[in-house]
């Protein structure tokens, strides 16, 4: 499959804008301002872009405790989003949620989550309202391979299985559940694997390669709006910085760390090159792009930082649709 | 108006509910064509609904809770049943992580209309993973409303009342009473949460308790009566909300207050209920307000064993007894 330059140029910037985001929030951390801890999604951009280029926007995505990528890749509002990383009033969720609820309804995200492989139950129902509303939109489920060992992982796959639901199962595939490598908590040598045994058709590929995750995307939520079932794709990819807020990553081996985080390997760079082999943008286009990003990032970081706190009250609030 | 058992007249609340909005659905693990659910509440809702509105599922209980979960914050109104109390244990995630807190943690941008029905109580030789009553457990969970109901005429607005909340509610039901039989009214009626129902009145002592332990204290407050103690009975209905307006008036005319339930002692509702009643009517109360409950064992098999745990009506007599 072809794809058009018109897509390689949004797989461009969604990837970057995930990027600068992601540093964006790493400064303001650095700057001991993000209360908390962060599960960065550096390294891994071109899966949360590749698949949501491939969505429209009444499909829906659920996302995972590593949630910021997969939120602003589905065009939430980054003012919003920065906001709710500071614990602001003006935050998405009104500072209540933070890094691990990081969640914008209104453009298609039903939640991030701080219990590893929690989303999955919530996707298939998601999927099944979509199915018996009759709309034709589709759910994407986000997940790690560590959260591929959890009970809800058979429960939920199995179930969106013998519904036919019109749901994409994607694993990021960072080979790391905190310091646990998958060689460690995983027989078989991909997590697709496990899928045939639920009967449903699976698909690894390189998750540093948005051309690749939005191709396997695109085959995927075609199946799944025809009423031919769930797919998972496996995307294989890395954290560029530790699990959480001060962890090193001390524990993946140097040879490991420098082919995935070599600059031929590096996300945004792999999609530039093809965005500019292909002839979709020039070198000059993308440091437009780059520049047009980092001027909303800034002012997004700018917004959040000069945002007030929540009154210490508003702790009550949003408990029940009605206070009892 | 005609005289039917609980089981009847909620499934006449469920009926109604699905004929009313085409949002509401069923799912649970039996509740449909081969048996009708565990205790036959779902019975000839799967032939008169479709397969698809009351939904069989596998035996997934967090996936059951979760879909239910996914379902109602994208438009639908599911009523998921868990077949027995005890199994909500493996469902608690999506029960209390997840539907109870999304409202909050998202700072108000989703509500979660679902309810989960399920059964709680002893007294059918269930032993220890299907005779307990964790009601304590959801009373303890913000976001939650808890139903109790523990009449017939109860049961059918009360669930009617449960599908129309934004909020999630924990629809507990008792197995003992299923069968009771009482008048019900045909025409549509509400039953809003939050309001007791005074079930006989007194002037001695406030008996305050639920399920099965109102009909008990109904049957000990007849004898009493023979000795000249007027026992006023008291109903909540719901935990959460909880009607603390009626008891507190109730223990102010009669100074004295037994709390009965079936729970297990330590952190039970009637401790709760114990610290309200201590915090807001102090002065009131002519004696130490006293606790009826099963000791804090599992709850044991053989039928001496069992009717040992559960209080009966001489062990709820000499509660009031003691106090006056
Ligand atoms: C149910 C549950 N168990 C443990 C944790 C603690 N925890 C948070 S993230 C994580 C690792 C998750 O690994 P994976 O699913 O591979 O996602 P990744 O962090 O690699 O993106 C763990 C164990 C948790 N949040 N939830
Ligand atoms: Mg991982």
């Amino acid at each position: 499959m072809a794809v058009g330059k018109k897509t390689l140029k949004e797989l461009f910037s969604r990837t970057l804008k995930i990027r600068l985001f992601e540093e964006k929030v790493w400064d303001l951390f650095g700057e001991n301002i993000v209360p908390g801890t962060l599960h960065l999604y550096l390294g891994q951009e071109a899966v949360a872009a590749g698949v949501t280029t491939a969505l429209k926007k009444s499909d829906w995505i659920q996302s995972s405790h590593r949630g910021h990528g997969h939120v602003v890749a589905k065009g939430a509002d980054m003012n919003a989003a920065l906001a709710e990383l500071l614990g602001k009033k003006t935050g998405s969720c009104k500072g209540k949620g933070g890094s691990m609820h990081i969640t914008q309804l209104d453009v298609g995200v039903l939640g991030a989550t701080g219990v590893v492989a929690s989303g999955l139950p919530i996707a298939v129902g998601a999927a099944l309202s979509c199915q018996m509303r009759k709309t034709d939109d589709v759910v994407v489920c986000f997940f790690g391979d560590g959260a591929s060992n959890n009970g809800t992982f058979g429960e939920s796959l199995n179930m969106s299985a013998i519904w036919k639901l019109p749901l994409v199962w994607i694993v990021e595939n960072n080979f790391y559940a905190m310091g646990t490598p998958i060689t460690m908590t995983c027989p078989s040598s991909t997590v697709a694997q496990r899928a045939e045994a639920y009967c449903i058709p699976s698909k690894v590929v390189d998750g540093n390669n948005a051309v690749e995750v939005y191709e396997a995307t695109i085959e995927a939520v075609k199946r799944a709006r025809e009423g031919g079932g769930p797919t998972l794709i496996e995307c294989q990819t890395y954290r560029m910085k530790g699990h959480s807020r001060f962890d090193p990553a001390k524990y993946r081996p140097k040879e490991e760390v420098d082919y995935w985080l070599s600059e031929e390997k590096d996300a945004v760079n792999v999609i530039q090159k093809i965005a500019i082999e292909q002839g979709a943008i020039t070198e000059k286009d993308a440091d437009k792009i780059r520049e047009k990003l980092q001027k909303a990032v800034d002012k997004a970081g700018e917004f959040a930082k000069n945002s007030d706190f929540p009154e210490p009250e508003e702790a009550l609030d949003d408990v029940y649709a009605e206070a009892i | 108006m005609a005289e039917i058992t609980y089981r009847e007249a909620l499934k006449q609340g469920l009926r109604e509910e699905m004929l009313r909005d085409e949002r509401v659905f069923l799912l649970g693990e039996d509740i449909g064509l081969n048996w009708g659910g565990a205790f036959k509440v779902t019975k000839d809702l799967a032939e008169e609904f479709g397969e698809d509105r009351v939904r069989d599922t596998p035996i997934s209980e967090n996936t059951i809770a979760g879909a239910a979960v996914g379902a109602a914050i994208t438009g639908m109104v599911p009523v998921a049943e868990i077949m027995f109390g005890d199994l909500i244990t493996l469902a608690m995630d999506q029960v209390c992580n997840q539907a109870a807190k999304m409202r909050y943690m998202f700072g108000g941008q989703t509500s979660v209309p679902l309810v989960i029905r399920t059964v709680f109580g002893g007294g059918k030789n269930l032993a220890s993973h299907h005779s307990q009553s964790l009601e304590s457990w959801f009373m303890h969970t913000p976001g939650l409303k808890v139903a109790v109901p523990a009449f017939a005429s109860d049961v059918k607005g009360l669930i009617k009342t449960a599908i129309r909340d934004p909020d999630p509610v924990l629809f507990a039901e008792h197995k003992l009473v299923y069968d009771r039989k009482e008048e019900v009214p045909d025409d549509e009626y509400l039953i809003p949460f939050g309001q007791a129902k005074i079930r006989r009145e007194g002037a001695d002592v406030t008996l305050w308790g639920t399920f099965l332990m109102v009909h008990k204290a109904l049957e000990v407050a007849e004898e009493l009566q023979k000795e000249g103690i007027s026992v006023e009975v008291i109903d909540p209905r719901t935990l959460v909300p909880l009607d603390t307006k009626t008891l507190i008036e109730s223990v102010k005319k009669t100074g004295r207050l037994v709390l009965v339930t079936e729970e297990t002692k330590t952190g039970a509702t009637t401790a709760e209920v114990a610290a309200i009643v201590q915090e807001e009517a102090f002065d009131w109360l002519d004696a130490p307000i006293k606790r009826v409950n099963a000791p804090d064992t599992p709850v044991p098999f053989s039928p001496p064993l069992e009717q040992y745990f559960i209080p009966d009506n001489k062990r709820i007599a000499q509660a009031v007894r003691d106090i006056v």
